[in-house]
């Protein structure tokens, strides 16, 4: 068994506005072992996405598992529209950071090199 | 069939200068087309409310005035959508001055100078939802009311291919566009040349945010998009970069949320069989895409209403005691200002950066830090109350009173003992879409002369 934070495995993680309406996060990794095995381990799925920030299942409104791209990618819809007075991140781009932290458990058939 | 090589310096031309190595590196390539995206929702509501640019005049100049004198030294059309950030009718004005100013100054020969403008009459608007023809709302939002129509300051309509196109068909060498889908602007440019749709609308998505589609990350750095032998191939310019099926894949999902279809005026571009293939060092090669025309043309809308005039303000603390309790602090400071000025009639928030600062309600870590910054923004009908509003929210704060606080001289350290002017706030109230019989209903294009 290997665990790991997600920082460790993906080579990007990000947050930006898709629409004034809503934020997109990406996770990106190197490779196609890298991000089944991530996939499989249900580190990121969308029970896990909607207790990591707290939110209601329909704030949720797309996850998605892009393996052209291996990534992983889900969209939130916001509080509020982006850059009305109180929105603290109008373009959306600092809220990836709890994500950075997230324990992988792999399996150690799936072990993997951490990717720094 | 024509060419089409496309290179695009800029994802967002104003908002930072494009790098000039690169450009240049691009035109020695021979491109067909030299075209940039100006325009985002990104920057906010505000510039769209109050008519403004974000991005600095000198920014502007300087990237349309380097596309400008290389478009014209190869005799190729230059393509300019979302002018000013906004694209509102005052940005294109803006854009197209800045092009006759360019042309005089540089001596340039007579070109055309195409331009179409993007702002929709809210009249235009209302007469449709009184016809029943609803304003959908997107994103989950309700369709638009009259009511929210009249709280709008501004509205300005998401272009597709078709006015760039029209200026294409009547020769334009340059193209000043009111707002438009970043895709638009390339792909118009594509199906000019004769190419198919699909592969039209990828080259410009590709292409929308210049050196975003390319590794490793750098912004505002040349790339070279072409359609060759049915497929789209996407080249870095700059030395140091390279478009990889890893990074061109990547660019497809960013600022969307789903990777695979694209929406715009006339369509939607289906991503979701795009096959991607190494070809070269610096060169992905895509295949696949498939554009599915709309059965009736929806146009996307933007709309900012003002909200009102806005001050900023900020404290900071230490007292671990006050840190602990410092919704109470708030809210005591909230309490003078409804004291004052009543319940409703303007907004008052609070940023308590070093607790939940960034990301608010979303924010999993439940421990503040040592020291605390408070940003309080006033918001009012009115430039004096909302002063006095924001002087209210935040000084009052140094006057919180904490049962068991030590310190009995101020809660609060100031930086400033001030309050300081910003922008007037608004809010986006028009994310929907129109239908539309003539993709060109809400767009008006116009042909003129530049240089000598």
């Amino acid at each position: 068994m290997q665990t790991l934070k997600l920082s460790e495995l993906a080579k990007t993680i990000r947050s930006k506005n898709a629409g004034v309406d809503r934020i997109t996060f990406d996770i990106i990794f190197r490779d196609a072992r890298t991000y089944n095995a991530v996939r499989r381990s249900g580190a990121v799925s969308r029970d896990a996405v909607l207790k990591l920030y707290g939110l209601p299942a329909a704030r949720l409104t797309d996850f998605v598992e892009f393996d052209a791209a291996c990534a992983i990618k889900f969209t939130i819809a916001r509080e509020r529209p982006s850059g009305s007075p109180g929105d603290p991140d109008i373009f959306g781009a600092q809220q990836y950071a709890p994500l950075l932290d997230v324990v992988v458990t792999l399996p150690d058939n799936e072990a993997v090199g951490p990717t720094g | 069939m024509q060419t089409a090589r496309i290179i695009c310096p800029n994802g967002h031309l104003g908002f930072a200068p494009l790098k000039p190595e690169s450009f240049a590196l691009g035109v020695a390539a021979g491109p067909d087309f030299i075209a940039a995206d100006s325009g985002s929702d990104d920057v906010g509501p505000g510039p769209l409310g109050s008519d403004t640019s974000t991005s600095p005049l000198a920014w502007q100049t300087h990237d349309l005035e380097v596309m400008l004198l290389a478009a014209r030294a190869r005799g190729v059309p230059m393509i300019i959508g979302s002018a000013g950030d906004t694209g509102s009718n005052s940005r294109v004005d803006l854009y197209v001055g800045l092009i006759r100013e360019l042309a005089r100054k540089h001596g340039l020969a007579k070109f055309r100078l195409g331009y179409f403008y993007s702002e929709v009459d809210r009249e235009k608007l209302r007469a449709k939802i009184r016809a029943g023809d609803a304003i959908e709302g997107l994103d989950g939002r309700e369709a638009l009311s009259e009511a929210e129509l009249d709280a709008t300051s501004r509205v300005v309509a998401m272009a597709g291919v078709h006015p760039f196109m029209a200026l294409l068909d009547q020769g334009a060498d340059v193209i000043i566009g009111g707002r438009s889908s970043d895709s638009a602007i390339f792909a118009a440019a594509a199906l000019h040349r004769g190419h198919a749709e699909g592969l039209s609308y990828y080259l410009g998505k590709v292409l929308e945010c210049a050196s975003f589609c390319a590794e490793p990350y750098g912004g505002k750095e040349t790339v070279l998009g072409e359609i060759v032998d049915g497929g789209v191939h996407v080249t870095a310019m700059h030395p140091g970069q390279r478009c990889t099926v890893a990074s061109v894949a990547g660019h497809a999902m960013y600022e969307r949320a789903n990777p695979y279809y694209e929406y715009v005026a006339g369509g939607m571009l289906d991503m979701s069989q795009c096959r991607y293939e190494q070809i070269s060092d610096k060169t992905t090669r895509v295949t696949g895409p498939r554009f599915v025309p709309a059965e009736r043309i929806r146009v996307k809308l933007e709309g900012a209403a003002k909200l009102g005039e806005r001050y900023v303000g900020m404290a900071a603390v230490r007292d671990p005691y006050t840190i602990a309790h410092i919704d109470a602090a708030i809210g005591w400071a909230r309490q003078q200002v409804r004291d004052r000025f009543g319940e409703t009639g303007y907004e008052l928030h609070y940023t308590v950066y070093g607790r939940d600062g960034v990301m608010g309600k979303l924010e999993p870590v439940k421990a503040s830090a040592h020291e605390l910054c408070i940003v309080v923004q006033g918001v009012a009908p009115t430039r004096e109350m909302a002063e006095e509003l924001c002087i209210t929210g935040t000084r009052q704060l140094f006057y919180a009173r904490l049962p068991d606080v030590k310190g009995t001289a101020g809660s609060v350290a100031f930086a400033l003992d001030e309050v300081m002017q910003a922008s007037a706030a608004y809010r986006w109230s028009v994310n929907h879409t129109v239908a539309v019989d003539d993709p060109m209903e809400l767009f008006s294009v116009h042909m003129s002369e530049a240089g000598l």
